[in-house]
C-alpha cells in the first residue's frame, strides 16, 4: 500500500487537480498556435505522403513491377513494411489493454497516444498487402460476398486469414480508441471557446453528458474491450506469422513463428511508443503526466520484449543445426555470410547488442539515450523482417532458381511515404485531440484524494 | 417561472459531496436522482443489471458462428474443391477467420449497446442549455431531480436540494 501510494505520486506530479488536468491537456488541443517544429514536421510528412500517393498512382498504372520484385524474390519491401507497421500497432494495443487488465497505474498517461499510434500504424500497414495484390482494385474479392462469378475465397489460405485478421484488428482498434476518447471530446466541447469548435467536438462526443449510467456502461465496455483486445493482438500477429510458416520454405516453415512474431511486434511497438513519447513530452510540456518513471518502465518493457526476440533468434539458429536439415542449415549459413549478411548483422546489432544498454538505470533515465535506442530498435525490426523475407527467397531449393533482390527507387519511396503518412496522421491527432486521457488522469487524482482522506478501500 | 421545467440541478465541488448527497436523496426521498461527473464514480448503484455483456456475447456468437457457417456452406456445399482428397469440412482451417469475426462482432455489439444504453448519440439535451453544466465534463459534480417524475413538486424539491449544501441549485428549462 505504501509503495502503491509512492508510485502514484511519481507517476503524476503533485498538486494536480481535476481542473488543472482539463486546463493543461484540454488547452493543448484547443491552443491557437502550435510550435514551429510541429509545423515543419507536418510539412515534411505531407510531402512524403504526396510521394506515397504519387507512387500508388504509378503502381496502379504500371503494376507491382515498379518495385524490385521478381522471381525468386517475389515478396520484399511491401511485405516487410506491412509486417513492420502492423507490429508497431500491436505494441500500442498491448500497452493500453494488458496494463489496464493488470491495473498498472502508469498506463494512464500513455494509453491514449499509444492507441492512436496503433490506429495509424494499422491503417498504414493495411495499404501494403492490398497494393501488393497486383490488381489492387479487386481487393474486395478477398471478402465473401454473393458475386456473379460463383466463387468463394479459399478459407484454408493463410492470406485469407490475414485479411480477416487485419479487418477485425483495424475496426477494433479504431473503436477501442474512439470509445475512450468520447468523454474527453465532451470535455473539449465544453471548453471550446468558439461555436464551430464546440459543434465539431459536440458531434464527435455524441452528446456525452457524464451521466452515471453512461459511465457505468463506459467502464464495463472498457474492461471487456481490453479483455478482448489482448487475445486479439496475439491472434492477429500470429496470423501474420502464419503467412510465412504455412509456406514450405526453409527459414519460414517453423512453428516458433507465431510467438516469435508476437514478441517482435511488442518489441517494435514499445520502441515506437518511446520514440513518439519522448519528443512529444518535451515539446508539449507533458512532464507532469509522462514522468521519468514512465520512461523507465517503458524501457524495462522494451528490454524484456527484446530478450524474448533474442531468445527466438537463438532458438531458430539452434533448431536449424539440431534438425540437420540441409536446406535449413544452408539458409542459416547464408544469413550469416551471404549477400545479405549485412542485414542480418545489422539486425543483431540493433535488436540484440545495443538493447543490453537498457540494463543500466543511468541509460533508462536518459531521454536522449532512450530515444536513440528505440529508433535503432525500429530500424532493427524493419531489417529483421526484410532479412526473414529476402534471405529465404533469394536462395531457393534449386541453385538454378537463385537470384538477388535489388530495391528500386519506388521501394524506397513507398517506405518513406508510409512513414510520412503515419506522421501526418499522428501530428494531426496531436493537434486536435487530447494526447493524454483526461478521464484516466482524473481517476488517478480521485484515487489519490481517497487515499489521502483515508476512506478509500484498498485491496 | 412559466417555462416548462426539465428538472432541478444541484452543483457540488467534490465527488465526496455528490456521493453523500446521492445517499441522502435515496434514503430520504422517493426521487430517482441522476448523477453527472467528469469521471466514473459508481454513482449508479442500485440500477438494474447492465445488459452490455450479454449484448457482446450475442454479437460474438452471431458473428463467429455466422462466419463459421458461411465457411462450411461455401466449402462443403456451394463450391466444394477437392485438393488431393483432403476433407471438405476442414474445420481447423476455418477457425482463424471465425475467431477474428467473433471478436469483431462482440466489439461492434458492445459499442452499440453502450451507446443505446447510455442514451447516445444525442444531438441536444436540456442540460446543454445550462452554462454551468459545462463543468460537468471538467471538474464539477451534479445531481439532477427530474420534473417528470411522479410526485415531483418544485418547491419541496428545491428546498431539499438546498438542504444538501450544494454550491448552487440551477433550474433546467425543458
Amino acid at each position: 500500500m505504501a509503495t502503491a501510494t509512492h508510485e502514484a505520486h511519481t507517476l503524476l506530479a503533485a498538486g494536480q487537480t481535476h481542473a488543472s488536468i482539463s486546463a493543461t491537456v484540454g488547452e493543448l488541443a484547443l491552443a491557437r498556435r502550435f510550435g514551429g517544429a510541429w509545423r515543419a514536421g507536418l510539412i515534411v510528412a505531407l510531402l512524403l505522403t504526396l510521394l506515397l500517393a504519387f507512387g500508388i498512382g504509378w503502381l496502379l498504372v504500371y503494376g507491382v513491377g515498379i518495385w524490385g520484385l521478381d522471381i525468386p524474390v517475389a515478396w520484399s519491401f511491401a511485405i516487410a513494411n506491412y509486417v513492420w507497421w502492423i507490429a508497431i500497432g500491436m505494441g500500442g494495443t498491448f500497452i493500453s489493454a494488458a496494463l489496464y487488465l493488470t491495473r498498472a497505474e502508469w498506463r494512464c498517461s500513455l494509453s491514449r497516444y499509444a492507441e492512436a499510434m496503433t490506429v495509424f500504424a494499422v491503417s498504414v500497414s493495411g495499404l501494403f498487402p492490398i497494393l501488393h495484390l497486383g490488381r489492387p482494385w479487386f481487393f474486395y474479392w478477398l471478402f465473401p460476398y454473393p458475386d456473379v462469378m460463383n466463387v468463394w475465397p479459399q478459407w484454408r489460405s493463410s492470406l485469407e486469414w490475414d485479411f480477416f485478421a487485419i479487418l477485425a484488428y483495424l475496426v477494433v482498434s479504431i473503436l477501442y480508441w474512439y470509445v475512450g476518447l468520447i468523454p474527453d471530446l465532451a470535455t473539449l466541447r465544453d471548453q471550446a471557446g468558439s461555436a464551430w469548435r464546440a459543434r465539431c467536438y459536440g458531434l464527435l462526443s455524441l452528446g456525452w453528458r457524464g451521466e452515471a449510467r453512461q459511465w457505468r456502461r463506459f467502464e464495463t465496455l472498457s474492461l471487456l474491450l481490453a479483455g478482448l483486445a489482448v487475445p486479439l493482438v496475439f491472434s492477429v500477429h500470429s496470423m501474420v506469422a502464419l503467412d510465412f510458416s504455412e509456406g514450405l520454405l526453409a527459414g519460414w516453415h517453423s512453428s516458433i513463428f507465431p510467438p516469435f512474431f508476437v514478441a517482435g511486434a511488442l518489441f517494435s511497438g514499445f520502441a515506437m511508443v518511446l520514440a513518439l513519447g519522448i519528443p512529444m513530452r518535451r515539446r508539449l510540456h507533458l512532464e507532469a503526466y509522462i514522468s521519468a518513471a514512465h520512461l523507465d518502465n517503458m524501457a524495462k518493457m522494451l528490454l524484456a520484449a527484446g530478450l524474448v526476440v533474442d531468445y527466438s533468434y537463438l532458438a531458430e539458429i539452434f533448431s536449424a543445426f539440431y534438425s540437420m536439415d540441409r536446406y535449413e542449415l544452408a539458409l542459416t549459413v547464408h544469413r550469416f555470410s551471404g549477400a545479405y549478411a549485412w542485414v542480418f548483422w545489422g539486425t543483431i546489432l540493433c535488436n540484440f547488442v545495443q538493447i543490453q544498454l537498457l540494463w543500466f538505470p543511468r541509460v533508462r533515465r536518459s531521454e536522449a539515450a532512450l530515444f536513440a535506442i528505440s529508433v535503432a530498435v525500429l530500424i532493427g525490426m524493419w531489417l529483421e523482417r526484410f532479412m526473414l523475407i529476402v534471405t529465404t527467397l533469394y536462395r531457393d531449393f534449386l541453385p538454378s532458381s537463385w537470384g538477388m533482390f535489388y530495391p528500386t527507387v519506388w521501394d524506397l519511396a513507398f517506405l518513406a511515404g508510409s512513414v510520412g503518412l503515419f506522421f501526418l496522421l499522428y501530428l494531426t491527432f496531436v493537434r486536435v485531440a487530447p494526447v493524454v486521457s483526461m478521464v484516466e488522469l482524473r481517476k488517478l487524482v480521485h484515487q489519490r484524494l481517497r487515499r489521502a482522506s483515508g476512506t478509500g478501500e484498498l485491496p | 417561472m412559466s417555462a416548462p421545467l426539465y428538472g432541478l440541478l444541484a452543483e457540488f465541488e467534490t465527488a465526496a459531496a455528490l456521493g453523500s448527497a446521492l445517499a441522502r436523496v435515496r434514503s430520504e426521498t422517493r426521487y430517482a436522482p441522476e448523477a453527472y461527473s467528469p469521471l466514473p464514480l459508481d454513482a449508479d448503484a442500485g440500477a438494474r443489471r447492465d445488459p452490455l455483456p450479454l449484448a457482446m456475447l450475442c454479437g460474438a456468437l452471431l458473428a463467429g458462428g455466422g462466419t463459421f457457417a458461411l465457411e462450411w456452406y461455401s466449402a462443403v456445399f456451394d463450391y466444394p474443391l477437392n485438393v488431393g482428397g483432403r476433407p471438405l469440412m476442414s474445420w481447423p482451417a476455418f477457425l482463424p477467420a471465425a475467431i477474428e469475426m467473433t471478436v469483431l462482432g462482440a466489439v461492434l455489439f458492445g459499442v452499440v449497446a453502450m451507446l443505446i444504453g447510455g442514451g447516445l448519440p444525442r444531438l441536444h439535451h436540456p442540460l446543454f442549455a445550462l452554462r454551468a453544466f459545462e463543468r460537468a465534463s471538467q471538474d464539477r459534480f451534479f445531481l439532477l431531480l427530474r420534473a417528470d417524475e411522479p410526485g415531483f413538486e418544485e418547491h419541496t424539491a428545491r428546498a431539499f436540494l438546498e438542504s444538501l449544501a450544494p454550491l448552487a441549485v440551477h433550474t433546467v428549462p425543458r
